[in-house]
């Protein structure tokens, strides 16, 4: 026998018991593991909507007015095209996409279309690779939309209208929207004339219900030959990750680009951050409440098992029990008790994620591994402050006493 | 040699001072059996208690090998517990959510040894008290007389050289009774000091010395 199976002997003997020294503990993990769980998540979907979403950050020239925030890069005013070059080879963290456009009406076949101008992924990459820095070298911290930098992965040309970054474009291709296309009749593979010059139709954007319907886009450097207006982009579309973009994204992308706008879909943003930051809050009071409560609690159930076991500490004490052995015999239990309630709030706290989630925040809910280390810290903690007193009480009980008093 | 030094307990109640004991000094050599009678009240578990550094008296030392309980500190006054004193209890005294076996290997576990020794010390000793078939047993599944063996089988794991017994006989029938007493006289024979407190003038003729104690005073 060994001390550890004497605490578990004593502990199990009094189920009814530990159970109720562990479930206060219990449901206070639970409740702070299910806030965490459904938090994460729900911001993964925030990241995901805003992915879907599109650009949550425009930079214009400084003349630029705001009127619609998608056909700002309409307006007059020009950037120079050096500005996404330092933008990529910046360290701004939460930059997830860059899409620098250069956007002027034209006429086509009759009808009034706007041209945009884009650059395609593989001279993002180029240019961070050879500047050997920036973006693409950084980890990704936002998830869901970061994989548009990821060398490895060939994205759909339908991705620009989402990911506002497309993989490759030839000079002489175009994509076109979904309601200039229906309006024309184009297809897929069909070629056209723009401002004199032959150009395949390479894909037909999804619809998106945005000025893009009616655009047609083309290589950045190919729209800039054909208007002459050499070096320039009228915007640069970012997404930006959600937490960063009202968490010093925009100031830092106005100091390293000071005469250019930023704007923001702020008010989309904001609400959600303030969503998760709400909850984050609520959890941090959870911990708060659980640390006063459940240690209560087990300190509680321990003074008690303390006064209920005090004629085996005398007879321990007899046997030739030090008071450190004492001690440890209580902190061992309390040990258990931390580790039993951190495993079981984790695994109640995860089951209320995964019920709860789908219909408090209308998302799918997995389990976070990595909570089950914080729930066993936080609940071991507890138990061991919570158990400290009442198990130094045991050791200065008068074993005399003990023995006769029972 | 077991020495007590002009001893004296007294409690405070009600703005009162009570005698459990009252300056009695005792010398207890080696290999002795004392038994120390009295009535209910009289301080003979005070005394025991004393005697064993489980109470610490108001006056007066108890001087065990030479060494005063009171110049050790804690851990240590453990440690001489566990080295030389062995205690019998009138209610047993056994852990009630241990075995038998579990319950004789406590000492052992606090003396440090490894499990298997504990287990072959513990069985030997159960073996040797009668209850070799009850190893696996907990004390509610046990007579009152097995549990008293079971305790003695406890007392003697840590080898001690002397054995305060608490009113050892108290609980059990007569034949149990005299197995008991048969048991610590063998152990005396075999060179232990034995103090024991009792009530009953027929168990206490088993001790080669028999002490009287009234209102804390040896008489």
């Amino acid at each position: 026998m060994n001390w550890n199976q004497f605490v578990f002997r004593e502990l199990f003997r009094r189920k009814h018991k530990l159970a109720t020294s562990g479930l206060a503990i219990i449901f206070g993990i639970a409740v702070i593991v299910a806030i965490i769980t459904i938090t994460t998540y729900s911001e993964e979907a925030i990241s995901k909507e805003l992915d879907a979403l599109g650009a949550n950050v425009l930079i214009l020239p400084s003349s630029v007015s705001i009127a619609d925030y998608y056909s700002a890069d309409l307006q007059s005013g020009e950037l120079p095209e050096e500005y996404v070059t330092l933008l990529t080879t910046s360290n701004i963290e939460g930059v997830e996409n860059l899409s620098p456009k250069l956007s002027f009406p034209i006429d086509v076949q009759g009808h009034s279309v706007v041209l945009t101008g884009i650059l395609p992924k593989n001279e993002f990459q180029s240019k961070a690779s050879w500047q050997g820095a920036g973006v693409f070298s950084r980890p990704k911290i936002c998830g869901s939309a970061t994989d548009v930098f990821n060398l490895n992965q060939k994205t759909p040309k339908e991705t620009l209208v989402r990911k506002r970054v497309i993989e490759t474009i030839e000079p002489n291709e175009v994509l076109v929207g979904h309601d200039i296309a229906r309006k024309l009749d184009w297809q897929e593979g069909n070629e056209i004339a723009m401002l004199e010059k032959p150009f395949k139709i390479v894909a037909v954007l999804p619809q998106t219900g945005t000025i893009d319907d009616s655009r047609i886009f083309a290589h950045l450097h190919t729209v800039q030959d054909l208007t002459n207006r050499g070096e320039v982009i009228s915007a640069i579309e970012v997404v930006g990750c959600c937490k960063q973009v009202s968490n010093g994204l925009i100031a830092n992308i106005s100091k390293l680009i000071p005469d250019a706008k930023v704007i923001t879909i702020s008010q989309i943003v904001d609400t959600q951050v303030k969503t998760n930051v709400l909850m984050r809050n609520l959890s941090l009071l959870f911990l708060v409440v659980i640390t006063i409560m459940g240690g209560a609690s087990i300190a509680n159930d321990m003074y008690n098992n303390v006064l209920e076991r005090r004629k085996e500490i005398g007879t321990l004490v007899a046997l030739g029990a030090s008071p450190h052995t004492i001690m440890k015999i209580f902190m061992k239990k309390a040990l258990v008790l931390g580790v039993l309630g951190g495993l079981g709030g984790y695994i109640l706290g995860t089951l209320i994620a995964l019920i709860l989630g789908p219909f408090i925040a209308g998302i799918s809910v997995y389990p976070i591994f990595y909570l089950l280390f914080f729930a066993l810290g936080i609940s071991i903690f507890i138990a061991l402050v919570a158990s400290y007193f009442p198990a130094r009480y045991a050791t200065k009980l008068d074993p005399s006493t003990s023995l006769r008093d029972i | 040699m077991l020495k007590v030094n002009k001893i004296s307990k007294f409690y405070a109640k009600s703005n009162k001072q009570l005698k459990a004991i009252d300056n009695i000094s005792l010398e207890i050599p080696t290999g002795d059996f004392v038994s120390i009678m009295g009535p209910s009240g009289s301080g003979k578990s005070t005394l025991l208690l004393v005697l064993g550094g489980m109470l610490t008296p108001s006056q007066g030392e108890v001087i065990i090998d030479g060494q005063s309980l009171y110049e050790l500190n804690p851990e240590k006054l453990s440690a001489l517990r566990l080295e030389k004193l062995g205690f019998i209890f009138q209610t047993f005294n056994l852990i009630p959510y241990l075995s038998a076996l579990q319950n004789v290997q406590v000492p052992l576990l606090l003396k440090g040894m490894d499990s298997k020794q504990q287990i072959d010390k513990a069985s030997y000793l159960l073996q040797k008290v009668g209850l070799s078939e009850r190893l696996h047993h907990e004390p509610a599944e046990l007579s009152v007389g097995q549990q008293q063996r079971v305790a003695l089988a406890r007392m003697l794991a840590n080898e001690p050289s002397i054995i305060l017994a608490d009113e050892p006989t108290g609980n059990l029938d007569p034949v149990m009774s005299e197995h008991v007493m048969e048991f610590l006289s063998a152990l005396n024979q075999e060179g232990r000091t034995v103090v024991m407190v009792t009530h009953d003038k027929n168990v206490a003729a088993h001790a080669k010395r028999r002490l009287t104690l009234v209102n804390g005073t040896i008489v």
